[in-house]
């Protein structure tokens, strides 16, 4: 048996947890009386102290159960919540994930003790109590709901083969105890911790017969007890402080094993030898003592048995998890089925071919289906993949709060669109992006609070962050009603640091001169901060959206703020896309980016600054060649009427001229592979129905 | 399409496995263990952009593998598509597939370490010398072995020129 097999467990759980304790303690903040919170976070606090002991975290044990103190105190009255604690108690959760980073990456916890924090926290829970160190550890262990519980061990069997065994321990001098634990009642990894009394057992001495056996035990074929026998030469407290030590455990009962006794009257009613066994060997003594039940202790000595025992199951990386509701499986399941059926329709028009007349009406018919069941099953496969953004945006409340004690400016950070729903993979990436859009803002965007009241506007500085579905795209927005970014600084810099010459400069719209700013050259805090405060990294995030199929805008309004909007592609893998002919070759557009379809006629074309333009119901639309750009050898240029596919990236608009429109269809995206030196143009391929490849373009690299 | 993968099988203990390849009049080996597969000449989907000596993609039952024209990327005279034209699928990593078209393929052909001469890799008027990794002997002639690595991700050779 291996710990190991709960980490991810323990880490989604753990994750949960602490963001559990983030929300609740912005609460607290607001609302200090707010006695659901507290008893919230005392929850969340004692669950993760639990959870953190059973895998043999232990200093991370230590630390929620020093944060479980302080709340415990905050419950009972004796003592109130204060700023400084909730800074306090904000550090202690930073100093928490850290741990869990550490877990995540080595499965180990790391060995930053995070002695200050615990002092702190101690030093409040005392000051508030006027109590000595150890007092708030035994208030916990009250509230967990304690009875004696009967020595069951007393009830072992014991076999003649055991029986002998017992004598050569006595005569090796050992000690032999009846245990029984009790696991607590709430307690879910009843195998694991069960496991981590063995191994912390096996530390002293040898666990020579359990009931029930071993296998059962690991089967978890178990109520919420067990007993053991035990050899050791160590003393009952030091056995009963080890076992104790291992969490959840709600009580040890312990007492020397009276050998004679049970093997004399149940010997003959045993079954076969346990094969846990060892020989021992030489003299004997036995401590001759009544067995009573323990009195209820609380968890608090260090067990370095058990921990090592569980960093022992050191192993790297944990796999990617996606939690999916039964829900979405059922319908999985349903629809396989449906593909099944499907199948054998078809496989039944075939074995019956020839024989009736409306073969071809039926075969449509089954392909129609088959249809269906497929598109439903993508678009189920897909919602699996869904995860609501705010798996990744529930921490930047916390971080808002903190960035606005650090930079000394009122902030507020409202968020919409939680619930919108992002394929996991995307869900990873995103969150760095945001963080950084988010600092950003807070840190330059936003002006002073002083400056804003001189502005006129609210001192309170706003920060928005909205997610929102739009059609193919889930469009997540940072806002903030700040300085905006001074367009006209930006240019000068550029001339200035010789990115752009002046006459470039003069030629490019704001848009354009904002762009810069995605520019690499352009994001080194240094260089910015001058200018407008902006810039730093956004290439990076940038480069990092860009990566998942997205893409990143950003508008500005000098003295009213800035936004920047990040469109991520719904999906990734299947899509929507128009097909459409280039001479010989065929290829496909992504039908989210596709706008209209246009036939233009020839003499409709204009020129400006030597590029082809149309102008398309009052809009000005740059045409793109895509067979000179692709080097396609051109078709037949003698043609009146151009069919144009209008696109659009964010605001903008080109149109794609084509030779032929194929239609609508459904396509798997591939990769071409990393040998191929393949343009930005090109988004991939796919296969189609003739197995004939076709390309995919990226609309986004062409506009 | 021939599935060549049982070749595997009567494999003789000592000695390395190749198959040999034609390019013209030359002959090429290349080691058996990269080869996934040879497979007639198929429809090949030109890429835009990319490498002069990359002819396109093709679609192996449903996977989509890049062809390389072995012929361009020594500098020799651009394919001709025949009867005996073969693909051959070279698989470095098992993720990642490439297509080598070449003129014909002969024979598997086994070489223990005493019949193949190391390439002279310091010869600066062959270009080629660096997609090499030895010359190998056997009773139908000469062997260029090709260092398939450095095919697949070097530098062009000849045809800078």
């Amino acid at each position: 048996m291996d710990v190991s097999q709960y980490l991810e467990i323990f880490i989604d759980e753990t994750k949960e947890h602490l963001q559990t304790l983030s929300d609740q303690l912005m609460i607290l903040e607001q609302e200090p009386e707010n006695m659901d919170t507290i008893n919230e976070i005392f929850r969340a606090a004692h669950s993760l102290k639990g959870m953190a002991g059973t895998m043999g975290y232990k200093r991370m044990q230590r630390l929620t159960h020093d944060m479980e103190n302080v709340f415990q105190e905050i419950r009972s009255g004796n003592m109130t919540v204060k700023p400084e604690l909730v800074d306090v108690l904000f550090r202690g959760l930073d100093a928490l994930e850290g741990y869990l980073a550490n877990i995540l990456e080595s499965s180990d916890e790391g060995t930053e003790d995070n002695e200050e924090i615990i002092n702190t926290l101690n030093g409040i829970a005392d000051a508030a109590t006027g109590k000595v160190k150890e007092e708030p550890e035994k208030s916990v262990s009250e509230d967990v709901p304690k009875e004696s519980g009967a020595a069951k061990y007393e009830n072992i069997q014991i076999s003649d083969y055991e029986k002998n065994t017992f004598d050569k321990a006595k005569a090796q001098n050992e000690n032999i105890f009846g245990i029984t634990v009790y696991l607590h009642e709430t307690c879910i990894l009843k195998v694991a911790r069960a496991f981590l009394v063995f191994k912390a057992l096996e530390e002293l001495g040898e666990v020579i017969k359990s009931v029930p056996d071993i296998q059962d035990i690991e089967d978890e074929k178990f109520d919420l007890d067990f007993s053991l026998v035990y050899f050791t030469k160590e003393s009952m407290e030091k056995v009963k402080a080890a076992v104790e030590n291992v969490s959840e455990v709600d009580e040890v009962v312990i007492g020397p094993f009276d050998t004679s006794d049970n093997s004399e009257s149940k010997t003959e009613s045993t079954s076969e030898p346990e094969p846990i066994k060892k020989e021992a060997e030489s003299e004997k003594a036995v401590k001759q003592t009544p067995a009573k039940p323990a009195a209820a202790q609380a968890v608090a000595k260090p067990a370095q048995a058990k921990q090592q025992a569980a960093k022992k199951q050191a192993k790297p990386a944990v796999g990617r998890t996606v939690r999916v509701d039964i829900e979405k499986l059922d319908v999985l399941m349903n629809l396989v089925s449906e593909l099944i059926i499907a199948k054998n329709g078809l496989v039944s028009i075939n074995s019956a071919e020839g024989e009736s007349k409306n073969d071809a009406a039926a075969f449509n018919e089954q392909i129609e289906y088959l249809e269906s069941v497929t598109t439903n099953l993508h678009e189920s496969v897909m919602k699996v993949r869904m995860v609501p953004i705010e798996s990744v945006v529930s921490r930047f409340p916390r971080m808002i709060r903190d960035l606005s004690k650090k930079l000394g400016k009122k902030m507020e950070l409202h968020m919409t669109g939680e619930e919108t729903e992002l394929d996991r993979t995307v869900i990873d990436e995103i969150g760095d992006p945001l963080q950084h859009l988010l600092r950003n803002s807070a840190d330059h965007g936003l002006e002073s609070n002083e400056e804003r009241i001189a502005l006129g506007k609210e001192e309170v500085g706003n920060i928005y962050l909205d997610a929102y579905q739009d059609g193919n795209n889930v469009n997540i927005e940072v806002r903030d009603d700040g300085a905006g970014i001074n367009i006209e600084k930006v240019r000068n810099k550029a001339i200035e640091k010789g990115t752009l010459t002046a006459e470039q400069a003069d030629h490019m719209s704001d848009k354009e001169i904002i762009d810069l700013l995605f520019r690499p050259s352009f994001s080194t805090a240094e260089q910015v901060t001058d200018v407008s405060g902006r810039g730093v990294g956004l290439d990076v995030v940038k480069t990092k959206i860009e990566g998942l199929g997205g893409n990143i805008e950003c508008k500005t309004v000098i003295g009213e703020g800035s936004s920047f909007i990040i469109r991520l592609p719904l999906t990734l893998a299947i899509i929507q896309a128009l097909m459409v002919e280039l001479g010989p070759e065929k290829y496909a557009i992504p039908l989210g980016s596709i706008e209209t379809i246009e036939d233009v006629l020839v003499t409709d074309i204009k020129s400006v600054q030597t590029k082809e333009v149309i102008n398309l119901r009052g809009t000005v639309i740059p045409l793109i060649r895509l067979d000179q750009i692709l080097d396609i050898k051109a078709g037949n240029d003698d043609v009146d009427i151009l069919t144009v596919v209008i696109v659009k990236k964010g605001d903008r608009l080109a149109g794609l001229v084509v030779d032929n429109l194929i239609g609508q269809q459904e396509i798997v995206i591939k990769s071409i592979g990393s040998y191929i030196n393949c343009s930005k143009m090109i988004g991939g391929a796919t296969i189609l129905g003739d197995g004939e490849i076709a390309l995919i373009l990226e609309v986004n690299a062409l506009v | 399409m021939e599935d060549i993968q049982g070749v595997h099988n009567f494999g003789i203990a000592e000695g390395k496995q190749y198959i040999v390849v034609c390019l013209g009049t030359e002959q090429y080996g290349i080691d058996i263990k990269y080869v996934d597969n040879i497979v007639r000449n198929q429809r090949i989907t030109r890429v835009p952009k990319a490498q002069h000596y990359f002819k396109g993609v093709i679609n192996l039952r449903g996977e989509i593998i890049p062809v390389m024209s072995l012929r361009l990327k020594f500098g020799l005279a651009p394919d001709e598509f025949t009867n005996a034209t073969r693909i051959i699928i070279i698989k470095l990593e098992p993720q990642s597939a490439i297509g080598i078209i070449v003129d014909e393929v002969k024979e598997v052909v086994t070489l223990d370490s005493g019949s193949i001469d190391k390439a002279n890799t310091s010869d600066p008027s062959d270009p080629l010398v660096q997609y090499l990794s030895g010359v190998g002997k056997h009773s139908n002639g000469l062997i260029s072995l090709l260092n398939i690595s450095a095919v697949i991700v070097g530098r062009e050779g000849r045809d800078v020129v």
